[in-house]
């Protein structure tokens, strides 16, 4: 699979949390190659399944890497310009002088505009311009927006796709396309070079910016023996990690801590080291943040594990990303589910006879 | 109007104007009947008399329209491959944030990142990041690995696509290819005078090239194109827009830089009347244009400005009026070709 194509392809299309629709078709098509069934749930993810060549009924592990990207909506219409309000964090910094896409009953080219410094007194120079107070222009007549643009209207960064030095790339929605991507490759290995005796859920979840509700709604349809979230974590701006951020080409963070099972964990490093894969320990010392944190407890609780791909400038239109480290994501996940056999529950349950006898 | 989208996309920060120069002079090579690439980067060409005129005319005009865009000069390749970075020109430090800029003449991508919001305090989003405390990233993670990229001294531009959305187009640096443009256009008519269509440099860091293009031509009075402050948002309070995008060209009355010579404003109002064409006055005391530097070479020079309005200026990503562009020329064009010696003479 040519995942920089795929995560192009992805990254440049707009998917805001409850209007995934034309992700949702790009993932199909691609996941499609690699599985045995595919389909789309009553709330909108994408459920490729993969089966096993183990004996019925097998287990099932499932690969979450979440479709939806944070984005902004239309509030209010003031004489053709547009108040917005955020679907996700977004921090307002970010936005004066940005291009959008405003999806109104046809896609409008649009800015976020802001008053140019000429005309502002130095008290306005020193102030962030707080979200409310901002405008999306998209160039026409008030007449005209009142025809084509209505409150409730989703409002998507509009970026497109670099390619960097080093293999690098950056452009907007990679929160979380590329998770989307590395469980895409992950099929694809499988598909090319696996045999493995569990079935395999490749899902594209929906809403996890806002409610995890993808997450929450997969799991449960699924219900899987063990589930792992992909998503994406904090990349380092310096050439190695720091505390709580994680080198950029130092290869996908394992994650650790409670929203992760430790031998789940133990699992991805022992196949990491094994497949001689660079990773990173993922510090995770409360929530990971990704819908792992839902998936651990549906139902009577999943197994999970948590993988992230170090991405800089999270939540702007400039992720930033090493396009091998998202290789080495979506190998790692394929080389651990071949590793997963009939015994794999069995060592997942803490034993009780350890050292304090009986 | 065809040369709009090349000259938006076309890169030139002050004081590397040269690839517009070159744009524009193949462009027009034609039109004139001398030309010549001054000191410091003007291309000042001359464009003969070529119609007789019945009442005196002044002898030499001269238009002025400035080449050279915002933009960022790198002033450090950081330890960790990040390029430290200045502004070239007045930037407001809050739009650089989640910008993409092509450095360098090998154009080598970069973005302009900030801190997730995962990562931040409440006060943290409250603070505005000043030049110096953002870099570009160009995907190098290491000092030499940049290096083999990028250089203490590239200019950087913003990479903004230009994109026409019915009436109105998109791009950057219209301030000032808009005045570019618009002089273009004016180069295909005929005047009784000579006209000196002077691209000029380093307009944006203080209007540089005119004063020593206006020296050296020695103008009988001047015209100033450029490209202007729109700011025609809803706002709560009610002040001017300075000007509002599809109004028609912006006559400039008095800046921070000039006032107005009287006549001349006197004689363009009533060409407009007179020809059915939009305009509107730009708000009194804002902004500077080449002007300013013009109308006080040697003796003085009368002067005035016309520009086209322009949403977002000195920022990324500019809004203009295709109507307001073609409503310029034909404004500038008429008030040339009715000018008479006696407008310009002294009240």
């Amino acid at each position: 699979m040519d995942c920089k194509a795929f995560l192009q392809r992805l990254s440049e299309a707009p998917g805001i949390s409850g209007y995934e629709q034309v992700i949702r078709e790009m993932v199909t098509e691609e996941f499609q190659k690699y599985a045995d069934d595919i389909r789309t749930d009553k709330m909108g993810s994408v459920i490729a399944l993969r089966r096993g060549q183990g004996p019925e009924p097998r287990r099932r592990i499932l690969l979450a890497g979440h479709m939806d990207e944070i984005g902004m909506m239309v509030s209010k219409i003031e004489e053709g310009f547009l108040h917005i309000a955020e679907v996700g964090g977004i921090d307002a910094r970010i936005l004066p002088g940005l291009e959008v896409m405003v999806h109104g009953k046809k896609d409008l080219p649009g800015i976020v505009g802001t008053r140019p410094p000429h005309v502002q007194s130095p008290g306005e120079r020193e102030r962030v311009t707080p979200m409310d107070e901002l405008l999306v222009d998209v160039g026409l007549s008030p007449e005209e927006v009142g025809r084509w643009v209505r409150v409730g209207d989703l409002v998507s960064f509009r970026r497109p796709f670099t390619a960097l030095q080093g293999d690098w790339a950056a452009g907007k929605a990679f929160d979380d396309r590329v998770g989307v991507v590395v469980v895409g490759a992950a099929l694809a290995n499988l598909a090319d070079s696996w045999k493995h005796s569990w079935d395999v859920y490749g899902v594209a979840t929906c809403q996890e910016e806002v409610t995890f509700m993808g997450a929450i709604t997969t799991a449960y349809g699924i219900r899987p023996d063990i589930g792992i979230a992909i998503d994406v974590t904090f990349g380092s701006m310096t050439e190695s990690g720091d505390a709580e951020t994680y080198a950029m080409g130092g290869g996908p963070g394992i994650g650790y801590g409670p929203n992760v099972h430790p031998k789940v964990y133990e699992m991805l490093v022992e196949t990491a080291k094994a497949l001689e894969i660079p990773y990173q320990v993922e510090a995770l010392p409360r929530g990971s943040g990704t819908d792992a944190w839902e998936i651990q407890v549906s139902r009577e609780g999943v197994p999970t594990g948590v993988i992230g791909v170090p991405l800089r400038y999270m939540h702007t239109p400039v992720e930033t990303v090493c396009m091998k480290d998202i290789e080495r994501a979506g190998r790692l996940l394929a080389g651990f589910i071949a590793r997963l056999d009939d015994k794999t529950m069995e060592q997942l349950t803490p034993r009780l006879d350890a050292e304090s006898g009986s | 109007m065809s040369f709009l989208r090349e000259l938006s996309e076309a890169r030139g920060v002050s004081g590397h104007e040269g690839e517009v120069r070159t744009l524009i002079f193949g462009k027009i090579r034609n039109l004139v009947d001398e030309y010549r690439v001054d000191a410091l980067g003007n291309l000042i060409t001359l464009r003969k008399a070529r119609v007789h005129a019945d009442r005196p005319v002044p002898k030499k005009v001269m238009l002025a329209a400035h080449m050279d865009e915002i933009g960022l000069m790198i002033t450090e390749v950081a330890k960790n491959g990040l390029l430290r970075f200045s502004p070239v020109g007045g930037i407001d430090p809050r739009l650089m944030l989640a910008q993409k800029v092509l450095v360098g003449d090998k154009k080598i991508p970069g973005v302009v990142g900030v801190k997730p919001i995962h990562q931040l305090k409440p006060e943290d989003m409250k603070q505005i990041l000043r030049h110096d405390q953002l870099g570009i990233d160009i995907g190098a993670t290491s000092e030499s690995q940049a290096e083999g990229q990028a250089r203490v001294g590239d200019y950087a531009t913003f990479d903004t696509a230009y994109e026409e959305l019915g009436e109105v187009a998109k791009g950057k640096a219209f301030d000032d290819r808009a005045g570019c443009a618009v002089l273009m256009e004016l180069l295909k008519a005929d005047y009784p005078f000579d006209l000196y269509a002077v691209f000029t440099v380093q307009e944006e860091v203080g209007l540089r090239g005119s004063r020593v293009a206006a020296y050296a031509v020695e103008p009988d009075c001047a015209i100033a194109l450029e490209g202007t402050v729109c700011d025609d948002l809803p706002k709560k309070k009610d002040i001017s827009p300075t000007t509002r995008l599809g109004a028609g060209p912006a006559i400039t009355v008095m800046d921070h830089t000039f006032i107005a010579h009287q006549g001349m404003l006197r004689h363009i109002v009533n060409v407009a009347e007179k020809n059915g064409i939009p305009y509107q006055f730009k708000q009194p005391g804002i902004g500077g244009t080449d002007a300013g530097a013009i109308h006080t070479a040697k003796e003085g020079v009368p002067s005035v400005t016309v520009a086209v309005p322009c949403r977002y200026i000195h920022s990324p990503v500019l809004l203009l009026s295709l109507k307001d562009l073609e409503n310029t020329v034909a404004l500038v064009r008429e008030t040339l070709r009715t000018l008479t010696a006696d407008i310009i003479r002294p009240e």
